[in-house]
């Protein structure tokens, strides 16, 4: 399942792909990718992990950019 | 570009910012060109320029030691914050090592210089990052925010993801059409130009289809919803936009590959220009200088930044050109020559019938007179090849249309036939039999055979300079077709196109683009261009899918990687001028910026740079690879 949230406060080019990375090794994430021009994180896991994914998440974002935050997107 | 209003928080930097470079440069002139030490003079007289300096370096500087902190608690020490922070601190750090060995005091201009240029540097890039964000979502102002719908009698303004397919909707003149849907009252014209770029407003009435993104010009118009929001043409083309880009392209993952390991190597670098020379010389000062200049420029941000945005800028100056990229890989790769594969009807041809000839020729005149009037009224490809040749002058004849063999009109004693062989032989009308590869309806006039008229698919006005423009390039061509090898022949000479593969099934077409893929060398990149639902596996198995975008099919349109929204081939040209621009910038950008760094640590290891230098070379190369890749954008809107 792929889903697409927004990045909001996404500032930092070089931060974005430290996210990435690191949400990409996460537990049950196929794929991440962040856009850094359109502030788009696409991560495709099993649907049934998205809630406790996305604090995760977030928490990431957080740690590279104290002011990114995560918002949910439609499941895609 | 739309203007960008700053947010308060983002005025209130850029006066900070401004402030600090006013006070800096005072601060300067009062250092350098007054000498205050001339005037204050004994054992305390460097407390003077050290507060002078250090007022501004606060006023400019705090809230990056705020950020640095709060990395730092993450665990973030590699931070660019942090490491300014280290940097203009270790140069008023200096300042007063060399107050302390009694050289005077010196280096807090840089000290403060770093913080200051870094701030100003950062406020720039998030500027244009802004600005090229805004530059792709003013195509929000597609979305129409609202719609009227009848509900219980009467219209009520809601928000038009909440409307049902089957629903009816009220749009004023001015407004934009919010869902797609049939006219079910009102005549009024509607600008598409948002959607295809048509400049020209089509005419719509009671019956037709219209788009939502359009705007009605006219006259009030009642339409029946068709389809709901999420299907709708408008939410459709967002999605595209929305999540362009969403593939990266090689460079820009070569450079944030680059960017992991620049960091760390960097500050290790340093650390090591300060230890391993400065415990053999015993000389602390001159090597910590040396070192701090390396954390100046430690930040890949130039790099890392003006790649994604040089590709953003292209994808933005594509789709004001009404070309829709999905992915900066794909732009990438349509800088480089390629095979273009094009599908035969609807792509090089209009996918719409024109009268070629008529048999026999001297009764040219009567046969499409004949034709016309038994056409009349028929929105048939065919038919409107006719009726667009000749206008019927009659009217008052019943039409019956057999559909798939042609039309009979009677009035009165008269009768025209108007159709395929097979409605004339069912009619048992004699007519001569002959071999053609064109089209052909026949015609009769009570019960007599009176001749045919030819029709057949049109080559587009721009196929033939379009073709012959990509050869120039540097470009192969090739056309696929399912139609017979006669007509694709005479189309591919027409076009200038020299490889034609004929009669394809739709699966033989997908095997023929696998046979030109392995074929090509690896430099060069297989695009095929199509338009229709059987075109969507080929679109997927190219290397870039290219698709005819309004007229097109929905699934070509989803399968393909740039969609040519304008339905005009020129698109092709201009995307790949675009896309050679990009890189052309891209690559400017990645030596600009490595070899600027590369020099600037050089000359700091052997002491021939001074603090100046690196900020120049983390801020300035910032700014000037932002800048360049903003130079995608002056492109003219149409090349051929």
């Amino acid at each position: 399942m792929k889903r697409i949230f927004k990045l909001e406060n996404l500032g930092c080019a070089h931060c974005a792909a430290k996210m990435e990375r690191a949400i990409a090794k996460l537990a049950g994430v196929q794929e991440a990718s962040i856009n850094f021009m359109t502030q788009k994180l696409i991560v495709e896991a099993d649907e049934a992990l998205f809630p406790s994914l996305i604090p995760e998440m977030d928490r990431i974002c957080r740690k590279f950019e104290p002011d990114c935050h995560l918002q949910g997107g439609p499941a895609k | 570009m739309t203007p960008l209003f700053l947010s308060r928080g983002n005025q209130r930097l850029l006066l900070r910012i401004g402030i600090a470079l006013v006070l800096f440069a005072a601060v300067l002139v009062i250092d350098k060109g007054i000498h205050p030490a001339s005037c204050y003079q004994g054992p305390w007289a460097w407390l003077f320029p050290l507060l002078l300096y250090g007022g501004v370096y606060v006023l400019i500087g705090y809230d990056i030691w705020f950020k640095a902190a709060r990395h730092l608690r993450h665990g973030q020490a590699l931070d660019e914050n942090f490491l300014m922070c280290i940097a203009s601190l270790g140069a008023f750090g200096l300042g007063l090592y060399k107050i302390h060995l009694g050289q005077g005091a010196e280096g807090f201009d840089e000290g403060c210089a770093v913080l200051l240029f870094y701030q100003l540097g950062e406020f720039f890039q998030n500027y244009a990052t802004q600005r090229s964000r805004n530059s792709i979502s003013h195509l929000m102002d597609l979305c129409p925010q609202q719609a009227r719908v009848l509900r219980e009698g009467l219209f009520c303004t809601v928000d038009p993801a909440s409307v049902r397919p089957g629903e009816i909707i009220a749009v004023n003149p001015g407004e934009r059409i919010p869902l797609d849907g049939t006219v079910l009252q009102g005549c009024s014209s509607v600008d598409n130009r948002a959607l295809n770029g048509e400049s020209c407003p089509t005419e719509v009435e009671a019956g037709q289809e219209v788009l939502s993104g359009g705007v009605n010009l006219t006259e009030r118009l009642e339409i029946r919803v068709t389809k709901e929001y999420e299907n709708s043409t408008v939410a459709k083309i967002l999605e595209l936009v929305e999540n362009a880009s969403s593939q990266k392209s090689e460079t820009e993952r070569f450079i944030t590959r680059f960017a992991r390991y620049y960091t760390p190597l960097v500050v290790g670098l340093a650390a090591a220009l300060f230890l391993l020379p400065g415990l053999l010389t015993r000389d602390w000062g001159t090597w910590l200088y040396r070192a701090l200049n390396f954390l100046v420029v430690s930040c890949p941000c130039a790099l890392v930044i003006s790649v994604p945005m040089s590709f953003f800028v292209g994808i933005g100056a594509a789709s004001r050109a009404h070309v829709l990229v999905k992915g900066s890989d794909h732009l990438e790769k349509l800088a480089r020559n390629g095979i273009f594969v094009f599908d035969k009807t609807g792509t090089l041809t209009q996918g719409s019938f024109f009268v070629t000839g008529v048999c026999p020729k001297e009764r040219q005149e009567e046969l499409l007179r004949l034709a016309a009037i038994a056409e009349n009224g028929s929105v048939h490809p065919i038919a409107k090849a006719i009726l667009e040749r000749c206008s019927p002058e009659e009217e008052g004849y019943r039409l019956y249309t057999q559909a798939g063999f042609g039309v009979i009109a009677e009035k009165e004693k008269e009768q025209i036939v108007c159709g395929n062989e097979k409605l004339l032989r069912s009619l048992k009308i004699e007519f001569p039999k002959e071999e053609t590869t064109q089209t052909a309806v026949l015609v009769a006039h009570n019960g007599i055979y009176r001749g045919k008229i030819f029709v057949s698919d049109r080559l587009r006005k721009e196929s033939a300079d379009v073709i012959r423009a990509l050869h120039t390039a540097g470009n192969r061509t090739v056309m696929l077709t399912g139609d017979r090898a006669e007509v694709a022949r005479q189309v591919a000479a027409q076009a200038g196109i020299l490889a034609v593969e004929a009669s394809l099934l739709p699966h033989q077409k997908v095997e023929t683009v696998e046979l030109l893929l392995q074929q090509r060398s690896p430099r060069q990149i297989l695009c095929f261009v199509g338009d229709g639902i059987n075109d969507a596996p080929a679109l997927m198995r190219a290397d870039v899918g290219i698709a005819m975008g309004m007229g097109g099919s929905d699934a070509a349109m989803e399968a393909a990687d740039v969609v040519l929204m304008q339905n005009d081939l020129r698109g092709l040209l201009t995307v790949q001028k675009i896309a050679r621009k990009t890189m052309a910038v891209v690559r400017q950008n990645v030596v600009f910026s490595l070899g600027i760094k590369g020099s600037i640590l050089l000359l700091s290891a052997l002491g021939m740079a001074n603090m100046w230098m690196a900020v120049f070379g983390d801020v300035g190369v910032a700014i000037l690879a932002v800048c360049n890749a903003f130079r995608v954008n002056r492109m003219p809107p149409k090349a051929l």
